[in-house]
C-alpha cells in the first residue's frame, strides 16, 4: 500500500504555528507557561512551539523533557528495557503546564504523564497539546490543542517525522 | 560346570598376552587357556566373546562401600554390585565406617557380610589408629588375621610422624602395605583446589602444597624403616615429582590415582555442582597433565576409584556443607579407557593399573589369568558408547560429575569365582 | 540493546553491553531519589523478598529502599528470624518463600554459590547479595557508576584495591567488572591476603601500598574480613593498619584528583584514618547513596518486565 502524506514539511509547520496561537490565546499569552516534552518527538514539537511563542511575545517559556517508561501500563510488555531520564529543570508547582507529544491515540502514555507530572509536583493545570489526534481513545482523555484530526483504522500507523530525528518533517499514515 | 569363553581378544599384562585366546573355566578354576578351544562336552557353557575384549576381573584398592554404619549411603551389597558392573571383581574397602574397622570384629563382620551378599570380592583395609584418631595403634594382628589387606586411615594423614612410623614399622610383620592418604590439613581444611577456579569462586581453597608435603614426609619415614608404601588418590605434579624422584632410590613405593584426575580440572566447580567437590579437588590442567604423564611413565602404577558413595541430600546443599566424594565404580574403568584413545597408554598398560598392580600391592593371587588361577575375569568392548545416567547405577551413590557424559568402553561380563555375577542388557545369553 | 537474564547472580556472568545497561537505567533512576516524592510505579504489585544470612546494615536497607521507591512490596528476613535456626535447610526454605509467589529474592550468604544454587530451583528472580568470598555484583555496579560519575570516563583510570583481598567478594566483582573497560587494576595488601592466581584476573599484585597508590585515579579501601578469618593472616591488626592503613600520606602520592572509596562498613583507624574517610577526596557516603539507584535498575531490569 501506498503511504499517505497527512502533513508536508510546509503544512506541518503552519500547524504548529496555529497551535503556538491557540495556547497563547487560551492562556492570554505565557506567563507562568511551561513546556514538557513527551519523548522522543515530543521534545523536537516543544523546543518548536518554545521558538515560535519566544518570536511572537519575546518570552521564552522553559522547555522539560518526559521519559514516561516508569508509568507506563505496558512496562512489563516492553520490548526495549532502555529507561531514558527525565530532565525538568523548572519547578512544575502553581504553573500552567503544556504537556506536549505527537500523537494522541489510547490516552495511556498522556496518562502515565500526567501521574509522572504530578510526581514532581502539584502545578494549577495541564494542557495536552498534540500534532495529530488519531482518535480510538481507551480513557477519557482529550487534548486541549490538536494539530490535526485524523480517524484512522487500526492498521493504520500515524508516523510524524521530524527532522531533529528523522531528517524531515512530515505526518503520514502508514497501513501495514 | 565347564564355562568356554570363545572367540574373545584375551589381554592379560600379568602373563604379557594379548593374543586371541579362549578360555575354559572348571567351576571356579581356570583349566586351560589355549587357541580355539572345541566345545565338546555336553552341559558346557559358551559364552561367545567374538569382537570383545576378554581380561582379568579388575581389582580396586581403593573404595568406600559405608558397611557398617552408612548404610543408607552404600552397603556392601549395593557396592559391589556397582562394583561388578564397573568391571572389579575384587574390591578394598576403607576403614572409615561406624564403627571404625580397628578391630577384628568389625573385620569379621566385613569379611562375612561381603561372603553373604557381596557380587564380588571384598578386601578389607584396617585402620592405622584406633578411631582413625592419629593416637594409638589399632589391631593389627589381629585384623590381619581376619583378612585385612592393608592399613590406611583414609580420609585423613596421620599426623603423629611417630605414629605413623610405628605403623611402617608393624606392617613389617604383616608383610600389608600402608596406604598413605596424604594431606596436611593444616593447609588444608577448604573445599576445592586453589588455583585458578577458586580465585573466581571465592570458596575456601587445598593447595597443592597439602598433598605434597605429606608425600614427602611419608615417603621418608617408610624408607627410614625399610617399609613397603602405597600413596593413593595422587592428585598434583609436585607429589608425582617426589614421587618419581623417591622411586629411583627405593623401590618400594607405589601409588595410585583416580579417573576424576585425569578427566576434570578444577574448572569444573566454577558452576557451584556439588557432586564436584571431592578429595583431593579437582586440580588444575596442568596437574591433570601431569597425572597422565606419570601414567605413561609408570609413576602412577595403580588407578583406584576412591568410589565415596552419598545420599542425595548430603549433596543437595551449599557447597560448603556437601560432602566429599565421587561414587566412581560404574565410570571408572571407561573413564580410563580414554586413556588409550588418547595414546597415553596401551590397553595391556592400562589393564595392568587395574589388575596385576593392585593385585602385586595386596599381595592376592588374583589379577592374572593362569591354569588353576581363579576365574575372575570380565569381557568388556572399548568400542561401545554409552551415556552416564545414574538412574541406572547399581550403587546408591548417585553423587557424580559425569551424570550425562558419553563414554566409550562397556564392561559386558563379569565373572567372579565362576559365576557370571554381572551381564550387561546388550550382552546376548549364548 | 537487551536484558534477558533471570537472575542476577554475579559479574562474572554480565557482558560489558549488561554491565553499561545498568549503569544507564540507574543514571534514570537516581533522579527519583532527590525529589519530594520519592516513588515510582514501576514495580507496582511486586514483591521482593531480602533473605540474609549475614548480618548488613547497607546492603538490606539499600535493596528495601530501592524496592520501595519502585513500589514493590518487601518483606525481609535475616538469619535471626528465619527458619535457619530450626534447622531448616537453605533449599526448603527458599521453597517456601516461592511458595508465596515473591518476584525476586535477595540472598546474602556467607557460602560461595548459595545464590546460584537458589536460582536453579527457583522461578523467582534471584539477586545475590554477597555469597561469601565470591561476589558481591550490585556493590562492583555502584562502584562503577561512582566512578563513572565523578571522573566521567572509565577507560583510562588507574584503580588501587587495597586490603584483605582473598576474602573480598567486593574485590572479587570489582575486578570482573573492570576488566571489561581499558583501566589498570592493581590489588595491593599483606601477601597473605592476596591469593596466588590474582594476576589471571588481569589485577596487578603490589604488596608495596607505597607503591601501589602511586598515580592512582580512584583508591578503594577494604575491611579485614574478621567474619572469614581474615584476622589470622596478619600478625595484629595494629601492624595491618600501619602498613595498609590510608592516610594523607598516600593520597598525596595519587592523582591530584584521586576519589577515596569503601564498601563500608569502614574501620576507622585501622584501614583508613578519619582524616581520609571524612576529607574531600572521599566519596564513600556518594556510593551509599548510587547503591539505591543502582538496585532500583536491577531490580526493574530483572522483575520490572515480562521475561
Amino acid at each position: 500500500m501506498k503511504n499517505k502524506v497527512l502533513l508536508d514539511k510546509k503544512a506541518l509547520e503552519r500547524t504548529v504555528t496555529r497551535m503556538t496561537h491557540e495556547i497563547l490565546e487560551k492562556n492570554h499569552g505565557c506567563a507562568a507557561l511551561s513546556l514538557i516534552g513527551i519523548r522522543t518527538r515530543g521534545i523536537y514539537l516543544a523546543n518548536r512551539l518554545q521558538k515560535k511563542i519566544e518570536d511572537i511575545e519575546g518570552i521564552k517559556p522553559p522547555v522539560g523533557i518526559l521519559d514516561i517508561t516508569m508509568y507506563r501500563d505496558d512496562i512489563n510488555k516492553l520490548k526495549s528495557p532502555v529507561i531514558k531520564k527525565t530532565d525538568i529543570p523548572f519547578d512544575v508547582n502553581n504553573g500552567t503546564i503544556i504537556l506536549i507529544d505527537d500523537v494522541m491515540h489510547t490516552g495511556r502514555t498522556t496518562r502515565a504523564a500526567i501521574d509522572a507530572i504530578m510526581d514532581l509536583g502539584r502545578p494549577k493545570k495541564i494542557q495536552l497539546a498534540v500534532l495529530v489526534d488519531r482518535g480510538n481513545r481507551e480513557l477519557p482523555i482529550h487534548p486541549d490543542y490538536a494539530g490535526i484530526h485524523y480517524t484512522a483504522n487500526p492498521e493504520e500507523e500515524v508516523l510524524v517525522r521530524l527532522h531533529e530525528v528523522d531528517g524531515k518533517d512530515e505526518v503520514v499514515i502508514v497501513r501495514s | 560346570m565347564k564355562t568356554l569363553i570363545k572367540g574373545g581378544r584375551l589381554v592379560d599384562p600379568g602373563r604379557e598376552i594379548d593374543a586371541k585366546l579362549d578360555i575354559l573355566l572348571n567351576g571356579n578354576i581356570v583349566e586351560k587357556i589355549d587357541k580355539n578351544i572345541l566345545d565338546k562336552g555336553s552341559g558346557m557353557r559358551v559364552i561367545d566373546a567374538a569382537g570383545h575384549i576378554v581380561a582379568p576381573g579388575l581389582i580396586d584398592v581403593h573404595a568406600h562401600l559405608r558397611e557398617p554404619g552408612y548404610e543408607y549411603k552404600e552397603t556392601i551389597r549395593t557396592g559391589t554390585m556397582a562394583a561388578v558392573k564397573g568391571g572389579f571383581t575384587s574390591v578394598v574397602c576403607m576403614a572409615n565406617t561406624d564403627p571404625v574397622n580397628d578391630n577384628k570384629s568389625v573385620t569379621e563382620y566385613i569379611v562375612k557380610t561381603a561372603r553373604l551378599e557381596g557380587a564380588c570380592r571384598v578386601f578389607p583395609c584396617g585402620a592405622i589408629s584406633k578411631g582413625l584418631k592419629g593416637e594409638e595403634l589399632s589391631d593389627i594382628g589381629e585384623m590381619c588375621e581376619a583378612g585385612i589387606v592393608a592399613l590406611s586411615d583414609d580420609g585423613k594423614s596421620v599426623k603423629n610422624a611417630g605414629l605413623l612410623r610405628k605403623a611402617f614399622e608393624y606392617s613389617l610383620l604383616f608383610r600389608i602395605p600402608v596406604i598413605s592418604h596424604c594431606e596436611d590439613d593444616n593447609l588444608s581444611g577448604g573445599f576445592v583446589h586453589e588455583g585458578l577456579a577458586s580465585v573466581k569462586s571465592g570458596l575456601d581453597a587445598i593447595p597443592s602444597i597439602a598433598e605434597e608435603v605429606i608425600v614427602h614426609r611419608d615417603i621418608a619415614v617408610a624408607r627410614y624403616v625399610n617399609a613397603p608404601i602405597h600413596l593413593t588418590h595422587i592428585s598434583v605434579q609436585g607429589s608425582l615429582e617426589a614421587i618419581a624422584a623417591a622411586k629411583k632410590g627405593y623401590g618400594k613405593i607405589t601409588c595410585d590415582t583416580c579417573p576424576h584426575y585425569f578427566s576434570l580440572i578444577d574448572e569444573a566447580t566454577l558452576g557451584f555442582d556439588t557432586n564436584t567437590k571431592v578429595n583431593p579437588p579437582l586440580r588444575s590442567r596442568q596437574d591433570l597433565d601431569a597425572v597422565k604423564e606419570a601414567l605413561r611413565n609408570n609413576t602412577i602404577d595403580i588407578i583406584a576409584t576412591d568410589h565415596a558413595p552419598h545420599e542425595f541430600t548430603s549433596k543437595d546443599v551449599e557447597f560448603n556443607l556437601a560432602t566429599f566424594g565421587i561414587s566412581g565404580l560404574e565410570t571408572a574403568f571407561a573413564l580410563s579407557l580414554a586413556l588409550v584413545r588418547d595414546g597415553v597408554l596401551t590397553l595391556k598398560e592400562l589393564l595392568a593399573k587395574f589388575t596385576v598392580n593392585p593385585a602385586r600391592l595386596l599381595n592376592i593371587p588374583y589379577g592374572t589369568l593362569a591354569q588353576g588361577s581363579a576365574a575372575d575375569l570380565i569381557i568388556f568392548n572399548p568400542a561401545i558408547e554409552w551415556t552416564v545416567d545414574t538412574e541406572q547405577f547399581l550403587s546408591k551413590g548417585r553423587n557424580t560429575p559425569f551424570r550425562g557424559w558419553k563414554l566409550k568402553g562397556k564392561n559386558l561380563l563379569t565373572i567372579v569365582d565362576g559365576k557370571i555375577v554381572y551381564r550387561d542388557p546388550l550382552f546376548k545369553k549364548a | 540493546m537487551n536484558w534477558d537474564k533471570k537472575d542476577l547472580l554475579g559479574i562474572k556472568e554480565l557482558s560489558k553491553e549488561e554491565i553499561l545497561l545498568v549503569l544507564d537505567t540507574a543514571d534514570s533512576f537516581k533522579d527519583i531519589s532527590k525529589r519530594e516524592i520519592k516513588k515510582v510505579p514501576t514495580l507496582r504489585g511486586k514483591t521482593v523478598i531480602t533473605l540474609f544470612y549475614e548480618p548488613s546494615t547497607r546492603t538490606r536497607t539499600s535493596f528495601e529502599i530501592a524496592a520501595k521507591r519502585l513500589s514493590a512490596d518487601t518483606i525481609n528476613i535475616s538469619s535471626g528470624t528465619s527458619s535457619s535456626v530450626k534447622g531448616e535447610t537453605l533449599k526448603d526454605t527458599a521453597r517456601n518463600l516461592e511458595s508465596m509467589r515473591p518476584d525476586a529474592i535477595v540472598i546474602r550468604h556467607s557460602m560461595p554459590g548459595a545464590p546460584h544454587m537458589l536460582a536453579k530451583i527457583l522461578d523467582s528472580s534471584v539477586v545475590n547479595g554477597g555469597d561469601g568470598a565470591h561476589e558481591h555484583p550490585t556493590q562492583a555496579l555502584l562502584d562503577l557508576f561512582t566512578i563513572r560519575e565523578k571522573k566521567g570516563r572509565i577507560d583510562g583510570l588507574k584503580v588501587v584495591i587495597i586490603g584483605d583481598i582473598a576474602h573480598s567478594r567486593v574485590a572479587r566483582s570489582n575486578f570482573f567488572i573492570l576488566r571489561h573497560f581499558n583501566t589498570e587494576v592493581v590489588c595491593s595488601g599483606p601477601p597473605t591476603m592476596i591469593p596466588p592466581d590474582i594476576e589471571s584476573l588481569g589485577v596487578k599484585a603490589e604488596y608495596d601500598m607505597n607503591k601501589a597508590v602511586r598515580d592512582a585515579d580512584v583508591i578503594m579501601m577494604l575491611r579485614i574480613q574478621k567474619e572469614r578469618g581474615g584476622i589470622s593472616f596478619i600478625p595484629s591488626v595494629k601492624e595491618y593498619s600501619t602498613l595498609y592503613g590510608l592516610r594523607k600520606e598516600h593520597i598525596e602520592k595519587a592523582k591530584k584528583d584521586v576519589i577515596i572509596m569503601h564498601p563500608g562498613p569502614m574501620n576507622r583507624g585501622i584501614e583508613i584514618a578519619d582524616e581520609v574517610a571524612d576529607g574531600p577526596y572521599s566519596v564513600i557516603l556518594d556510593q551509599v547513596e548510587n547503591g539505591v539507584a543502582v538496585r532500583m535498575a536491577i531490580l526493574y531490569l530483572l522483575i520490572g518486565r515480562e521475561a
